[in-house]
């Protein structure tokens, strides 16, 4: 039935892109525009004891200077958390810092300017004099006792507590294990780097009294009832927020931050446009950063390579401040994926989640599940080493068999569906890992290392019903919203919920929407991004586009058909349930009688005309959904890697890479194939490149581009993809979320097939990224 | 990213980029702005005024002769990779140059930008010391010539005045010698890809054996340092495997001082510099065959 669902149509999107044609905040000038810039700490931690702005002020071309407390007086409010675990303690954070700076990069004045050169200027005139304070950037070493106090409001430096999972069957797992697997790891800091750095451009009109925010969001609609509700006090229908094309987000561009509170503040204060747009350097120091675990774990296993039991303990680096979703991340995105794809009954997880002289920490490409992927495979590949069975006739053994889904793990989720064993015989085959297993004997035969890495990994995509969410501390419910507005002529609008900010929306939801009403996909254009077009909706972010806000478009199709078979049945004077509606064609006719068909078009005409329409049925032609989901869908996919690792100087080498993933049923394949390859090499940065790096004085060390290392394209061999398809039973289009699958997977498989590599030296583990140095020295260590 | 303010000048002759370099104190001279430019973005570099010599003509030539070649100083990187000439007379610079930065870096920057720049991770001053070019430099006083060896002082220092202009670099058209082979290899920091170590070796050989070699690494010390007890190792004996193994493992004394960072210890460094001089060697003996 599917004509356009299920083809690589490219993306519509892209000669906009590639040819420097996309609209983006930094691109919008407005007369009169004034630009902002931000006073920052160059401190880890210290007390701020005087600001003197009046150097900066007389600079000609200054309009103003504000400091925290202006603003304060001036009316914002405290940033909101809006995930609330039980007890948790979320410590105070206006938009400019007052008493103390808490992490390099926070915000103490700002500076509004006739040009932007102007404003750097002045920022660098504003004398702030401080009292430099002891400094702790570590996750666990911030709940330890005598350490320095990032908030008075939290002493111990502890935002919260939270576990879940069975106790007493992981104690006795572990009471009666034949082996016990024990490791201890860090999932180190990142810092995501999209292409657009933030911005945000504000317009107050005075004589209605309506200000207009354009911002890099990937959820406008959250931001601007954050806006009204909490920190800016202009109410939401005075309050429009466009977020227009945006270059990139990765999670970053989910929170709600401080510039887009200042930002619409001064442009109301000095009645002219503001505009401001952030640097690299600022969006080293500022954008909520990525991981940041210190996690103490285990695995009980029986003799035979079955898992018992699985115990973590983890300390989750909150950052200065808690971002608007971070306590969700490491505890309903982590430790609720701790089963993997595995049959194990005992697990039981905690979590510490500190606060520290570091950037606020949130969710990032992933964003949980990774952490809990790298953390379960590498102790299943120590397992296997140890146990010596191959690493993926372990993994076998403890696969949740096809037949038994849903499945219920003992950490709450019930998994969807899947078929994990043809996935592996799938990545076996394409990998031809029998064959990669001789070839590494014969290399190691002549004192080459070489590695052979698995891995297989579950995530939980599509956030998420929101009862559940509810239950679990959001302040927000998850679903999504579409409206379908169909034009006299028979094209079509799509207002969805969702952001695109790389993801090719215009081009998948309109593949769905032709398919749903038999149109063409280029009299389909999707509107996004603009609260004064578009309903309410949740926004982008935790591969949930097309699951939620795509069935949105589906159920909202479904009205339309709905209406289209009324009118239909009216106008030719049959009963409704005797029509067909071809959704190959649009056409509705009477069963067996093709040839008296009324096209879309013809009804969607009717409908405005309203001409002949049944009684009571009112005209126009447009429907909204707002679609709440049944559950998470749970995507899961098997990686192969081969790398090679110089045995004089430690660098790594990827020789092969075979992805094979189960992403659901595929609406475009080349954009999915797009989106796993992309997620596989942003993986591969956290295996070996990436890594926010603090000093114990909480200087950030990886501040711009020539320190911090995203990886380049020459690391990469051709990256080979395969699919299977198990349909999602939770959503009318079958589909599981797809953006986020490569980068889960790659991490773990990437540091297992380096740690296979070094096996035969002794080397058990290597903390990440595996750097040459790093991985050199795990190698003289072990001679 | 945005600079503080500065005047800019941009002189038609070197003449007259010479006297407003005197006249202007603080002045910086603007070649291709890819090392300069940056730093005042960060606002680490605030030059009071720039001297762009962009413009000048008679800078960018790239002339072979059968002893040496001479290189104009705004000559692009691009320019270098490409030189179908230098590919012929001294290719390791052609080899260098296409492994420095990326295509918009290759095309906008210039050998004297980097050279007068002196940047510890830089390729071209290794390659220079190892080739023991010539450095020219025109001033209020006219022309002078300065070795590689005396060229780099210090971090980000040269034997430049601050009103001398780098115009020419000349270097040995060392493959129309008998049996001379050059190899240059870098490990790229994999954030900036800068060379954290770069190294230069030439080899020379006389019936089979080394006739005379010249090794140099850049990266872990603040300027290039020739590897001269490396060098006397391997002299006279046939490059073997292991006579160069032998030869590589004397490269560490020759770095005094070595630099340490987040990415690379001064360990190793030393131990990157030691295994690429190996293959460096190895590889320059190779071509000189």
């Amino acid at each position: 039935m599917a004509k356009y669902v299920g083809t690589s149509m490219k993306r519509r999107e892209d000669p906009r892109f590639i040819q420097g044609k996309g609209g983006y905040v930094a691109n919008i000038s407005l007369p009169n525009m004034a630009y902002l810039a931000i006073k920052r700490s160059p401190y880890g931690h210290a007390r701020i004891k005087k600001i003197n702005t009046k150097k900066a002020a007389k600079l000609p071309g200054v309009i103003a200077v504000f400091t925290g407390q202006d603003l304060i007086d001036g009316g914002v409010g405290k940033l909101p958390c809006g995930w609330n675990v039980p007890n948790i303690k979320v410590p105070t954070r206006w938009p400019l810092t007052i008493d103390k700076v808490r992490h390099v990069g926070d915000g103490v004045a700002c500076v509004v300017a006739e040009s932007a050169y102007i404003a750097a200027d002045a920022v660098d005139l504003i004398e702030v004099e401080y009292e430099s304070l002891p400094a702790v950037t570590d996750a666990k070493q911030a709940a330890e006792k005598g350490a320095p106090v990032v908030h008075d409001e939290a002493p111990d430096n502890v935002s919260y507590t939270w576990g879940i999972g069975d106790k007493a069957a992981m104690e006795e797992a572990f009471k009666t294990a034949d082996h016990i697997v024990q490791l201890d790891l860090v999932n180190q800091r990142l810092i995501p780097t999209a292409m657009e750095p933030r911005a945000a451009v504000a317009q107050w009109n005075a004589a209605t009294e309506d200000m207009t925010l354009w911002t890099t969001s990937q959820n406008p609609s959250p931001i601007r009832l954050l806006l009204s509700a909490f920190t800016l006090g202009i109410p939401e229908h005075k309050l429009r927020v466009i977020s227009p094309d945006v270059g990139g987000g990765f999670g970053s561009k989910i929170f709600h931050y401080p510039e887009e509170i200042i930002t619409p503040w001064v442009a109301r204060k000095i009645n002219r446009p503001v505009k401001w747009v952030s640097t690299r350097t600022e969006a080293s120091t500022t954008d909520s950063q990525g991981r940041d675990h210190v996690t103490h774990c285990r695995m009980a296993l029986k003799n035979d390579g079955t898992i018992t039991g699985i115990d973590v303990k983890t300390w989750s680096n909150q950052g200065a401040y808690i971002s608007t979703f971070a306590p969700l991340i490491p505890t309903a995105l982590y430790l609720t994926l701790l089963s993997g794809l595995y049959k194990v009954k005992g697990i039981w997880g905690e979590m510490v989640g500190t606060l520290t002289n570091t950037v606020p920490v949130d969710a990032y490409r992933g964003a949980g599940r990774p952490e809990a992927s790298y953390l379960i495979e590498r102790l299943v590949d120590i397992a296997a080493r140890e146990l010596k069975i191959d690493p993926i006739e372990i993994r076998r053994k403890n696969f949740i068999p096809k037949n038994e889904f849903p499945y219920q793990t003992p950490v709450a989720f019930v998994y969807d569906s899947g078929d994990y064993g043809a996935l592996f015989d799938k990545v076996e085959q394409m990998a031809n890992y029998k064959q990669l297993r001789a070839d590494q004997a014969e290399a190691r035969k002549k004192g080459k290392l070489i590695g052979v890495g698995v891995a297989g990994c579950i995530e939980a995509s599509g956030p998420a019903p929101s009862a559940v969410a509810g239950s679990l501390g959001s302040a927000v419910g998850f679903w999504e919203s579409a409206k379908l507005r169909v034009h006299p002529t028979g094209k079509v609008q799509v207002y969805t919920g969702s952001h695109a900010h790389g993801q090719g929306h215009e081009t998948t939801f309109a593949q769905v929407v032709a398919d749903e009403l038999g149109v063409k996909p280029e009299d389909v254009e999707v509107v996004h991004g603009d609260t004064a077009q578009i309903p309410f909706g949740m926004g982008t972010y935790g591969s949930r586009s097309i699951s939620v806000g795509g069935s949105a478009i589906v159920r909202a199709s479904e009205k339309l058909r709905a209406k289209a078979l009324k009118i239909a049945a009216h106008q030719l004077e049959a009963a409704e349930e005797d029509l067909v509606y071809d959704q190959e064609t649009g056409k509705v006719y009477v069963k067996g009688s093709p040839n008296k068909a009324k096209a879309f078009g013809e009804l969607a005409f009717a409908a405005y005309t309203a001409h002949n329409l049944p009684a009571g049925l009112e005209p126009g032609f447009e429907e909204t959904h707002f679609y709440d989901p049944a559950n998470f869908t749970f995507p899961n996919s098997a990686h192969i890697a081969q790398v090679e690792v110089d045995a004089d100087t430690g660098e790594v080498k990827i020789q092969k890479y075979v992805a094979v993933d189960d992403v659901g049923k595929v609406i475009n394949p080349l954009i999915v194939e797009g989106q796993i390859v992309g997620g596989i090499v942003q993986g591969v940065g956290q295996a070996l490149t990436e890594h926010g790096a603090y000093d114990e004085h909480g200087q950030l060390l990886t501040a711009t581009l020539m320190e911090y290392a995203v990886p380049h394209a020459d690391m990469f061999p051709m990256i080979e993809t395969g699919r299977i398809e198990t349909a999602s039973p939770h959503n009318p289009l079958g589909v599981k979320g797809a953006g986020e699958m490569g980068t889960i997977a790659a991490t773990v498989t990437i540091a297992n097939a380096v740690m296979d590599a070094l096996a035969p030296l002794g080397v058990r583990h290597i903390e990440m990224p595996l750097t040459p140095e790093k991985v050199w020295k795990a190698m003289q260590g072990s001679k | 990213m945005y600079t503080p303010t500065f005047d800019y000048y941009r002189p038609k002759t070197l003449d007259e980029a010479i006297a407003l370099l005197g006249k202007n104190k603080g002045a910086k001279v603007l070649a291709g702005g890819h090392s300069l430019l940056p730093a005042m973005k960060l606002r680490v570099a605030q030059p009071a005024a720039l001297v762009d010599i962009g413009r000048i003509k008679g800078l960018s030539a790239i002339k072979a002769g059968k002893k040496e070649v001479k290189i104009g100083a705004l000559t692009t990187h691009a320019a270098v990779a490409a030189s179908a000439e230098l590919a012929k007379a001294c290719p390791i610079l052609c080899e260098t140059a296409a492994m420095l930065g990326d295509t918009q870096v290759r095309n906008r920057g210039t050998m004297g930008g980097s050279l007068a720049h002196a940047d510890p991770a830089a390729d071209y001053p290794t390659v220079m010391i190892a080739l023991e070019a010539t450095m020219t430099a025109m001033g209020k006083k006219g022309e002078r010539d300065i070795s590689a060896g005396k060229f780099f002082k210090d971090l980000l220092t040269t034997a430049l005045k601050a009103d001398e202009i780098l115009t020419t670099i000349t270097v040995p058209a060392y493959r129309n010698f008998p049996n001379m082979g050059g190899c240059y290899l870098k490990h790229r920091h994999p954030a900036s890809s800068y060379a954290v170590v770069g190294v230069a070796a030439m080899v020379g050989l006389v019936d089979g054996k080394v006739g005379r070699v010249s090794l140099a690494v850049g990266g872990a010390t603040v300027n290039p340092v020739r590897c001269s007890a490396a060098e006397s190792a391997l002299v006279g004996s046939a490059p073997t495997d292991d006579a160069i193994a032998a030869a590589a493992a004397k490269v560490a004394e020759a770095i005094a001082n070595p630099m340490s960072d987040l990415y690379a210890t001064a360990d190793y460094r030393i131990r990157l510099a030691t295994v690429m001089a190996k293959r460096a060697l190895m590889t320059a003996a190779q071509r000189a065959m």
